[in-house]
């Protein structure tokens, strides 16, 4: 990303903040949230919650609470993902455009983009944009002339994969250790500060304008299956052309990967591939038929998640990878909850001694037991779940490289 | 009431309530961590993993955190459900990682929440063959050892230490499993309720480091149930014995006033009773003319005959509001009503006959302290109470919480949603007003602190009570005061449970009635509405009791002195009191000296050494609280029984045994429960105390109460040093306990509990199966018998004489109260001492600066004839005009009432590093100690 | 098993400078409760400082009016809040599993052995901290690390030697001047 982006002159002479007078002008917020439902934009953050719907558990209306806050997930930090700092440092005010609808519709006048400390040039140009759209009459008091007021708070945090878990960052937000909040209360209800909060991912809500703008029927159209609009999709690892491109859901992940990522590096050959994000489960070639639809890779036995796929290849160690990700996930646990607190450590000593030799027979039964100690709604939030998905696919499919490990006194691949 | 449906079974519940609080209350085992009774659930440690089922067509179910779901109608549960079981042996498999091995010298071994929990969960083998973590530990002061290589990281320390007990300085530190729990830097933990961490712990990670001392098994342990003897908030305790020795103290669930927490001056304050200060034996100055003023110790039985002798003539006796009320009532009974005096200052006599007929007012309701938790805006008068009755802080705390519970119960989330509540309502707390002469340890959590003399809060207090019901009191004079009658007024109209918290500390009669008046006033402008909640604190532990005992008549102790100065009696018999402590110098001196035609031979019963006591012809040792059987009656007048704890060394005897003459003719023995039986039938004041009595039919009236435990050990060889024979078990003649194993068991009966155990549960958290229901009512055992019906008429407001001015040039007087050093017992134990200051002056930064006072310098204080140097503490919250004295065990607060004359000594640098080491172990809320800002963020 | 780490001089809390203080107090004014800011003041503080001292962080929590303790709770929680000194560039290096694939390793290596030190170490010249990083968000760029505010991306250990080199040469010429 070495262009600079709009500023909001060109940003607004290509039609930026358009979204915002139309609604500001032509909408209620009642309109804009049926029309987010209707639209079936999915939260883009890994879960891919529908957006309307999760807006529309915020109470509304007079008796209301007069406060309430939107906050943007920026804590980009899933291992192998890089899509939302691209839009950021890409188009800041698409950014901002968005929050400003996703605001309107909840009637939050406080806005907080919690963005990841290690994104320097990302808080730069964000830092930017705001001062831009505030001088422009964009935000702050009475946004041209529509009574509603906004103020948009940039976050910097200091380093913590939990901190991507809305509730998390709710606390670290509030300058607090950031272990997740238990659910229910949903933060819609009792958020930031007590007050009904909405957190949204940076790729949701750059959806928005084009949703307002163009409507649902447009938004629907750009899915080619089942799930509408496009999503942000990223190859990392031995690929000839490793990148990020917005696509059409319901592409077919071939093209993604052959196509744009333009296929394996010479010499090399794809053994699977996580296909979201560090907490998915590895899928293998005969799957590159599937189309990037939340449900069809859900079918597949994965998640689309983050959409940003990391490659496998056939010269590296599928249990060096997966050791990798478990020593993340377990120096990522916040340290609250028994299982991921004290059953990821134990995976992550188990790799370490795959790798130097040493590891048991007896070591395969661990990983299994904790498979399901650590799974869906054993632990206090999806962090051990989500390091469960790639660690569980990992067991299936790997089971001789684990076999190689244990009986051929440590790694056997050269890297 | 709802149904759900655990392995088949259905149980009635409390929908409001939790999985794992109602599989609890039902007595069922299911084993848990992070959740606490008094703390609700966050769901960190993930033990209570049960099984829940949609409906009855639901065969596979889910597995979920039984503290996270509610108790709702129609749920199906289980707990045996085989994946549950193996979610729950994983749990305890993932703690055990990092855990030592070292149960054998780990002092939480045997009652360790763990170690139950470890069992029940069926973890057996360890499969964790790496480094385990480790930890560096901290020194936190005199009271708790720490030692985090036990740790399991359940968060219990923190949410106590910090959430329920208002704590800030203990932490949870890093993350992953290096979770760390200490001190930013090591250091005394600042808390006065820091010892409850000893009990919070599932763990050996904070334990009693007083205990480590001497430290015994908790099976090993002789223990009874016993009263707190602090102050006077009548706080539950079990003391725990071997080897003659008091070993520990340690919480006793009560559910209407201490519940689960004691505060640090009652569990760490009783070390006195093996101190080096302790009466051990009977002595007596000669009057020999060859060997005259020598004190020579005495055998019991000639200390009692010279006992007889010295006191057949007219002798005069003095109570004390620190000896049980039998031996009080056995004091009266020698010397007669006519010649038995009160042992209290003539001020707190009269503060105390107020607040006994205030509180047998209709329409006033004394609050027990559980109720006082449940206050939703409360008026503290003065009263420095987390100095004088500590447990009332530790429950205000929770009472400011209200508002945050209200906020919950309308956004719908249930109340044992402990994290949730506490996100939703941030730094929203129930109305805390406070009126005091200093900056106190509560202020961070007041709506307001009102620095003020006495004088100008009974003004403010007339003038709340005015702002009320404009015909009582006076309307203040300034619009400031006018403004803030007005703001307190407003809040405590609008509360549905005002509460009015005050006490006797400051021995001022205008201000009980003034307190009162405000309440008076509440009551008549809400006449709906259930009674106002007014209660006083009282500064020892049968202060009540021996004012209750006045009623029936009796003389102060000013007559007292009065008539021995007088040489108008024979002798003096004082029990279990230091007077110096209660009157000036001069009084004292002239009622021992008497007349030149004849002085009284003074007899001083006591438990320690002192000053005054040494004056005493006749010293005779008395029994300690856990030596003997007592009755205390506490703030509420709520008389309760302290049971003997362990036989005493022979020549020490209950105060009560001293006095009654033996007869040994008689073939009944005068016990503690003759004398309470006979006064509660003379004496109109304790009318239905006998109902502290065992029941003399059924099982109790056959079999007594095991002290020991069922594993007790080494009774057969534990004397065997002195001699190889078994000796006999000593028998207990005098109460419903035996000093033995055998007995009664818990599980059978368990009126008397001390040490709660459960088969499966050696923990303190046992007390859940003698609990009705969690955090609920003992199902056995009595809960004390209130001596005060509200039998008064509602009384108009009390005319208020405003208190004097102070002359010009002088400061106004209050005196300073320490929870660790102001109590005169507890005060002597090593680690209260290791935690106490010596005396010292406070005063303002202005009129510091205008005297010519340096912080941490000397003063010389003076009011007229009396002078003394005293370091200087200068505060930034204290009210103007006034210094406030702490005079800890060396200067007589009798000497310095009322207003002083302040000026500054020159000092050099060794007093002024003495004062600085001394004032930087006070833990006070003062931004010019600790730089941090008091008040509600 | 009693270690009892003793402490023999007590830290006392540093006066923050007026720009730390101005800083802080403008994050005062993004937020409604001042114990949110705590965070940012420790960043503030690490800006100018370059590590978070004891006695700067009770500097910070006395000018928040909030527990020293409670402030270190979240410290010490997060990554980039430094509680112990670092060099005055510090090196964040991504071993995530996109890197990982790419060989970060072998790259990580070769900086070790290059200025003498592993993760958490600083060299002898004050001059460089190592310590990973989980994921910079530049994974078609792998392996990647962030030094001084900019991301090094693609990197080979020819690429580490002239970043180096060059550095070198940069602060040769600087100090000569």
């Amino acid at each position: 990303m070495s262009r600079a982006p709009f500023d909001i002159g060109q940003y607004r002479a290509a039609g930026g903040y358009g979204s915002v007078e139309k609604m500001l002008k032509t909408m209620a917020p009642g309109d804009v949230l049926d029309l987010v439902k209707n639209s079936g934009l999915k939260g883009r953050g890994g879960a891919g919650f529908p957006t309307g719907l999760k807006w529309s558990f915020v109470p509304m209306g007079d008796n209301a609470p007069k406060t309430k806050y939107l906050v943007v997930n920026a804590d980009e930090m899933e291992p192998g993902t890089f899509k939302d700092r691209l839009l950021m440092e890409g188009d800041p005010h698409l950014l901002l455009e968005g929050m400003m609808i996703a605001a309107y519709t909840i009637q939050a006048n406080t806005a907080y983009i919690f963005l990841r400390g290690e994104y320097l040039r990302a808080e730069k140009l964000l830092q930017n944009a705001i001062a831009e759209a505030h001088n422009k009459g964009l935000l702050g008091k009475n946004i041209q002339g529509s009574g509603f007021d906004l103020e948009i708070i940039l976050h910097t945090s200091a380093g913590r994969y939990i901190c991507g878990e809305e509730t998390a960052l709710l606390n670290a937000l509030e300058g607090k250790r950031a272990n997740p909040r238990a659910k229910p209360p949903f933060p819609q209800v009792s958020g930031l500060w007590g007050k009904p909060t909405i957190v949204n991912n940076v790729e949701t809500l750059c959806n928005l304008p084009g949703i307002v703008n163009y409507g649902i029927e447009w938004f629907k159209g750009l899915g080619l299956g089942a799930d509408a609009g496009t999503k942000l999709c990223g190859v990392s690892g031995r690929v000839k052309n490793p990148g990020c491109w917005e696509l059409p859901l319901g592409t077919p992940i071939r093209e993604l990967l052959e196509h744009k990522a333009g296929g394996m590096c010479d010499g090399y050959a794809l053994r699977a591939f996580l296909p979201g994000g560090g907490s998915t489960d590895f899928l293998l070639p005969q799957h590159l038929d599937l189309t990037l639809d939340y449900d069809v890779i859900g079918k597949a036995g994965s998640r689309l998640a983050t959409g940003t796929m990391i490659v496998l290849d056939d010269r590296t160690c599928p249990v060096g990878m997966v050791g990798n990700l478990m020593k993340f996930f377990s120096h990522e646990s916040c340290g609250w909850c028994t299982p991921c607190r004290d059953g990821l450590p134990w995976i992550d000593e188990i790799f370490q001694r795959f790798e130097k030799g040493g590891g048991l027979e007896s070591d395969m039964q661990v990983l299994t037991d904790h498979l399901e100690y650590l799974g869906p709604g054993r632990t206090f939030c999806a962090l051990a779940p989500g390091a469960m998905a790639p660690l569980g696919s990992a067991l299936r499919h790997f089971r001789d490289d684990f076999h190689d490990h244990i009986h051929g006194g440590g790694c056997p691949w050269q890297r | 009431m709802a149904k759900i449906t655990v392995d088949g079974i259905v149980y009635e519940v409390n929908p409001q309530n939790n999985l794992l609080q109602e599989c609890l209350s039902h007595g069922l085992d299911l084993p848990y961590f992070c959740w606490h009774p008094c703390m609700g659930s966050v769901g960190a440690c993930r033990q209570c993993a049960v099984k829940q089922y949609r409906n009855a067509d639901d065969k596979i179910g889910t597995v979920v955190m039984s503290c996270m779901t509610p108790a709702s109608d129609g749920a199906i549960i289980s707990i045996a459900d085989a994946q549950a079981v193996k979610m729950r042996s994983s749990v305890i498999e993932s703690l055990m990682i990092s855990h030592p091995h070292d149960c054998p010298v780990c002092e939480e071994g045997g009652e360790c929440h763990l170690q139950d929990m470890t069992q029940m969960s069926g973890h057996n083998y360890r499969r964790y063959d790496f480094k385990k973590v480790t930890h560096r530990n901290q020194n936190l002061g005199p009271f708790i050892n720490h030692e985090m290589n036990r740790c399991i990281a359940c968060y219990r320390c923190v949410r106590y230490y910090d959430d329920y007990a208002g704590g800030k300085d203990l932490a949870a530190l890093g993350a992953h499993h290096h979770v760390y729990f200490g001190r930013q830097e090591e250091g005394t933990l600042e808390s006065e309720f820091s010892g409850n961490l000893v009990e919070v712990c599932p763990t050996g990670v904070f334990t009693d480091k007083t205990f480590s001392e001497h430290y015994t098994r908790k099976w090993d342990l002789q223990t009874a149930p016993s009263i707190c003897t602090g102050c006077g908030a009548g706080c539950n305790t079990t003391p725990g014995e071997r080897y003659g020795t008091l070993r520990r103290i340690v919480n006793r669930y009560h559910h209407d006033l201490n519940g689960y927490f004691l505060c640090d001056r009652g569990r760490f304050g009783y070390g006195f009773n093996s101190s080096d200060n302790r009466i051990t034996e009977a002595s007596l100055v000669s009057s020999h003319a060859d060997e005259k003023g020598v004190r020579k110790p005495l055998t019991q039985q000639e200390a009692q005959r010279q006992f007889d002798a010295l006191t057949a003539g007219d002798v005069v006796g003095i109570g004390s509001p620190r000896a049980s009320l039998e031996s009080n009532l056995a004091l009266r009974a020698r010397v007669g009503v006519k010649n038995f005096y009160a042992g209290f200052s003539a001020e707190q006599q009269r503060c105390m006959q107020a607040v006994i007929a205030i509180n047998r007012e209709q329409g006033l309701h004394c609050p027990d302290i559980r109720t006082l938790e449940q206050a939703d805006c409360v008026l503290v008068v003065n009263e420095d109470i987390t100095n004088t009755s500590p447990r009332f802080a530790l429950a205000l705390r929770q009472a400011v919480r209200n508002r945050a519970s209200q906020l919950a119960t309308d956004a719908r989330i249930p109340l044992w949603q402990d994290a949730a509540v506490r996100e939703l309502a941030q730094n929203e707390l129930s109305p805390l007003f406070i009126l005091s002469p200093q900056g106190t340890r509560l202020d961070d959590v007041a709506t307001e602190t009102c620095l003020s003399t006495i004088a100008q809060q009974v003004a403010l207090l007339s003038a709340i009570a005015n702002t009320i019901d404009a015909s009582v009191g006076t309307a203040a004079t300034d619009e400031d005061s006018a403004e803030q009658a007005r703001r307190i007024a407003a809040a405590l109209i609008s509360a549905t449970k005002p509460t009015i918290v005050s006490g006797i500390s400051a021995g001022s009669e205008a201000l009980i009635h003034a307190a009162a008046n405000v309440a008076r006033a509440l009551r008549k402008h809400s006449v709906q509405s259930a009674a106002i909640n007014l209660c006083f604190a009282m500064p020892e532990v049968n202060t009540m009791g021996l004012a209750l005992l006045m009623e029936e008549g009796g003389g102060t102790l000013d007559e007292a002195l009065q008539r021995l100065a007088r040489g108008n009696a024979d002798a003096a018999i004082v029990l279990e009191n230091d007077l110096s402590l209660r009157t000036t110098p001069a009084a004292l001196d002239a009622a021992i000296a008497g007349t030149d035609s004849g002085s009284a031979v003074w007899v001083v019963i006591d438990q320690l050494h002192n000053s005054f006591n040494a004056r005493a012809q006749l010293l005779l040792p008395v029994t300690s609280f856990a030596e003997q059987n007592s009755t205390f009656v506490n703030y509420e007048g709520r008389a309760q029984s302290s049971h003997q704890v362990f036989p005493a060394d022979a020549a020490l005897r209950p105060g009560y045994e001293w006095l009654t003459p033996h007869d040994p003719l008689s073939p009944l023995l005068t016990t503690s429960e003759t004398i309470l039986f006979h006064s509660a039938q003379t004496l109109a004041a304790f009318a239905g105390a006998e109902k502290l009595l065992p029941p003399r039919t059924g099982m109790q009236a056959l079999m007594k109460s095991p002290r020991q435990l069922h594993r007790y050990s080494g009774r057969t060889a534990m004397h065997a040093n002195s001699n190889v024979h078994e000796s006999k078990q000593p028998t207990d003649r005098q109460s419903p306990m035996a000093f033995s194993m055998e007995g009664l068991s818990l599980q059978k009966d368990s009126s008397l509990l001390s040490a709660a155990w459960a088969p499966g549960w050696n923990s303190n958290q046992a007390i859940s199966k003698f609990q009705d229901e969690i955090n609920g009512e003992l199902k056995q055992g009595c809960k004390g018998v209130h001596l005060l019906q509200r039998t008064l008429p509602p009384q108009s407001a009390m005319a208020v004489n405003p208190a004097k001015a102070g002359k010009k040039g002088t400061f106004v007087v209050y005196f300073i109260d320490h929870i660790f050093g102001s109590d005169e017992l507890s005060a002597k134990s090593p680690a209260i001492t290791a935690r106490s200051v010596g005396p010292y002056l406070c005063i303002g930064k202005s009129e510091a600066t205008a005297l010519g006072l340096h912080q941490h310098g000397l003063a010389r204080v003076s009011n007229g004839d009396h002078v003394v140097e005293l370091p200087v503490l200068i505060r930034q919250r204290i009210a103007a005009g006034a210094v406030g004295i702490y005079c800890g065990a060396e200067i007589n607060r009798h000497l310095f009432a009322g207003s002083v004359s302040v000026a500054p000594v020159h000092e050099d640098d060794n007093v002024l590093a003495r004062s600085r080491q001394m004032f930087s172990d006070l833990i006070i809320n003062d931004s010019l100690i600790n730089n941090s800002e008091p008040g509600r963020s | 098993m009693n270690i009892i780490a003793s402490s023999t001089s007590r830290p006392i809390a540093r006066a923050l400078t007026a720009e730390e203080k101005h800083e802080i107090d403008h994050e005062m004014t993004l937020y409604p409760d001042k114990r949110a800011v705590g965070l940012e003041a420790l960043k503030i503080v690490q800006k100018h400082q370059g590590w978070v001292s004891d006695e700067s962080l009770m500097g910070v929590a006395d000018y928040l009016g909030m527990s020293a303790h409670e402030l270190d709770g979240v410290a010490t929680f997060f990554n980039l809040i430094f509680r112990r000194p670092v060099g005055r560039n510090v090196i964040l290096f991504c071993d995530s599993v996109s890197c990982w694939i790419m060989g970060c390793d072998r790259i990580k290596e070769h900086i070790s052995n290059r200025l003498g030190i592993d993760y958490g170490q600083t060299t002898a010249d004050g001059e460089y901290t190592l310590l990973p990083v989980p994921c910079l968000g530049d994974c078609d760029r792998a392996p990647v690390m962030l030094m001084d505010g900019e991301q090094h991306r693609n990197l080979t250990a020819e690429k580490i030697d002239q970043l180096f080199a060059q550095r070198a040469l940069n602060k040769e010429a600087s100090e000569s001047k």
